[in-house]
């Protein structure tokens, strides 16, 4: 997570600067396209490697050269489907609380107090400097002091009241401060991209109230930056194991690394489906970001 | 569809310390243009969206045919508005941009795309309507936010320099449009503007703003030939500061007395003000005028004349320019007409006459 720029992660949604036109054979470009394969070589050989290291020890047998045992082993894994089905709710969740708690804030400062621009950015901002188990060591501690100091809250009685043993709401809400950057980011992209203002003015001129504008006008024109928000939120909370793994739940990153202790091959085989899933899940919302730049 | 009455009372209006509006008063009749001129930071802008409901006046009352509509959200206000930036919505085509306004009240798919149809061509683009924004030009953009504007038939019709972000040639085919469409529907409307010409051409009445506060409201040639204040004078169309002295109710300038038309100063010396068209020019070698620079614009060319210590700005029919070419000696006249005086403008003479920057726009 750490290794995650607030920029980088958005880049494969943006479109490919492609500037190589067709230029017949000057020697600048062909120049730069030896540069651009050689980076690409670079860059590949070394994500490449790993993973097809990681594949190789996975199909590996005692008796056969190949066998892709490990992979069937997955689907009757002890807690597999369990772990995998928390981990994507509690994706689901995180992205629907994380982008209703950003969308109406970050519009609500655009419009009408642009004063607080700087102080929202760095509070959404801040979760990336703090430490995971600097994190979770504050939210233990709170869990454990809470119930003596704020029971009879109605903030801490709503939790209680919702509180359920096999979907943890607390990791939903430490997820949801762990996205805010990248959800930030992206969303912040977003609105820089069109005129709010105008297009809220304009929305209202004709008569739609809030709700209508913000289904109808701010939404559809902000799907691909809401869809990478959405991504990142998911494989952020997809590979998240500090926290899980320090409160005690068994999230698909904590199921992986507790079956590598007994079945080697099948974690290592697990980290390369979910890798794959993950790439799945790239793709299909880059695809969508695009047929809507194309689309309007 | 008939326009309605609109009615600004004492608006008062502060940014963070700086009036906005400064206690505007004006009623706008039914079915009028009236355009808003000023410079920027007049408050033109503010007033308008005071009507639009964007914004809150601190003090006044905005009323449309007598109802004091100063509370009324914007969404549920009887006006339709089009946006000095381009304001139509990326996601929707053309036709459903147009129809916005109907789907918000739920008309049906068929009779709003008929609707969306027929305004199409009301704005002589009826075969845009699968198009998108990105799509179009802006003067088209500006035609069908203009389109999506008179949809809901409003009474009243809303324009934020609507013109600015275009070039010159669609500027002005344009808003001999929106008069043409104005004219026909009858529709009330305000147009904001800081482009003088764009003001006369098209409005009804001009009404001049000046730090939040009315200057003046009256038709344009009215405007331009009998400004009430100084200010006006010299905002709308190019004017010359010369040095001249009151005597009784007249005023000696250049060797000519002339009548005075509105207020005098308490001081003798003032300074006059005289349009350039209103300054004549004939060849003469005795005379001390001569002409400085001579800039050609097809009808009509502008001279710098300089007479002893001050210059003049006069305006000649372009054939005269070869006449009067610079280095030419030249005597000066004016036009017998009343003319505005204020309050001399520093005891240095003014050596340079003022050129307004919004001469040329």
């Amino acid at each position: 997570m750490a290794a995650l720029t607030p920029e980088g992660p958005v880049a494969p949604l943006t479109p490919p600067a492609v500037a190589s036109g067709p230029v017949g054979g000057a020697g600048r470009p062909r120049r730069i396209r030896v540069w651009r394969g050689a980076i690409l070589a670079i860059a590949a050989i070394y994500f490449l490697v790993p993973l097809i290291a990681s594949f190789t020890f996975t199909v590996k047998a005692p008796e056969q050269d190949f066998s892709l045992d490990a992979y069937g082993q997955i689907f009757s894994a002890e807690g597999f489907g369990r772990s995998l089905l928390l981990s994507v709710g509690l994706g689901v969740a995180t992205i629907a609380v994380v982008l209703l708690l950003t969308l109406p804030a970050m519009l609500a400062v655009r419009l009408s107090i642009p004063k607080l621009k700087p102080v929202l950015e760095i509070l959404c901002t801040l979760p990336l400097v703090v430490p995971p188990i600097t994190f979770v060591a504050g939210i233990t501690t709170v869990l454990r002091l809470g119930p003596d100091y704020l029971a009879s809250t109605p903030f801490y009685q709503t939790i209680f009241a919702i509180q359920d043993e096999n979907f943890p709401i607390v990791l939903v809400l430490a997820y949801v401060i762990l996205a805010l950057p990248f959800v930030y980011r992206s969303l912040d992209a977003g609105l820089g991209a069109i005129d709010v203002r105008t297009l809220v003015e304009a929305a209202r001129n004709l008569g739609a109230s809030w709700p209508h504008l913000i289904f109808r006008v701010i939404v559809p024109n902000l799907r691909s930056s809401l869809a990478s928000a959405s991504f990142l939120t998911l494989a952020l909370v997809l590979g998240e194991f500090t926290i899980a793994s320090l409160l005690n739940f068994q999230t698909f990153p904590v199921w992986i690394y507790t079956i590598s202790g007994s079945q080697a091959q099948v974690s290592v085989a697990v980290s390369v489906f979910s890798l794959l899933i993950t790439w799945l899940l790239l793709l299909v919302l880059s695809s969508a970001g695009a047929r809507q730049r194309s689309g309007s | 569809m008939n326009g309605a009455k609109v009615e600004l009372r004492g608006l008062r209006r502060n940014f963070s310390g700086t009036a906005a509006l400064d206690g505007l008063d004006l009623t706008i009749e039914s079915g009028e243009l009236i355009a808003l001129l000023g410079p920027s930071g007049c408050g033109k802008t503010t007033a308008l969206r005071c009507v639009a409901g964007f914004e809150q006046p601190d003090e006044g009352a905005v009323l449309v045919d007598g109802k004091d509509i100063t509370r009324v959200p914007a969404n549920k206000r009887d006006a339709g508005m089009v946006f000095q930036s381009y304001s139509l919505f990326p996601n929707l085509n053309v036709r459903d941009n147009v129809a916005f306004g109907l789907r918000v009240r739920k008309v049906p798919a068929t009779k709003r795309h008929a609707r969306a149809q027929e305004l199409l061509e009301l704005i002589g683009l009826p075969h845009i309507g699968g198009r998108f924004p990105h799509q179009l030009s802006g003067g088209q953009q500006q035609r069908v936010a203009l389109a999506r504007a008179l949809a809901l038939e409003p009474r009243v019709l809303l324009l934020d320099e609507p013109l600015s972000a275009l070039d010159a040639k669609v500027r002005v085919s344009l808003r001999e449009e929106i008069r043409r469409l104005q004219l026909s529907l009858g529709i009330t409307t305000i147009f904001v503007t800081h482009d003088q010409e764009e003001a006369l051409s098209m409005a009804d009445r001009v009404a001049v703003l000046r730090a939040g506060r009315l200057e003046q409201v009256a038709d344009p040639a009215t405007l331009y030939d009998r400004p009430a204040t100084p200010f006006v004078a010299e905002f709308v169309g190019t004017m010359n500061r010369v040095p001249g002295r009151i005597e009784g109710d007249q005023v000696a300038v250049l060797g000519q007395t002339l009548p005075v038309d509105g207020d005098l100063p308490g001081t003798p010396d003032v300074d006059v003000l005289i349009r350039p068209e209103a300054v004549l020019l004939t060849p003469d070698s005795e005379a001390d005028g001569m002409v400085l620079v001579s800039s050609f614009r097809g009808s009509t060319a502008q001279l710098r004349v300089q007479l002893g210590d001050i210059e003049v700005l006069a305006d000649v029919p372009g054939h005269d320019s070869v006449r009067l070419a610079p280095g030419t000696r030249v005597r000066v006249k004016l036009v017998e007409r009343p003319v505005l005086v204020s309050a001399s403008s520093g005891a240095t003479t003014p050596a340079t006459a003022p050129v307004p920057e919004h001469d040329v726009v």
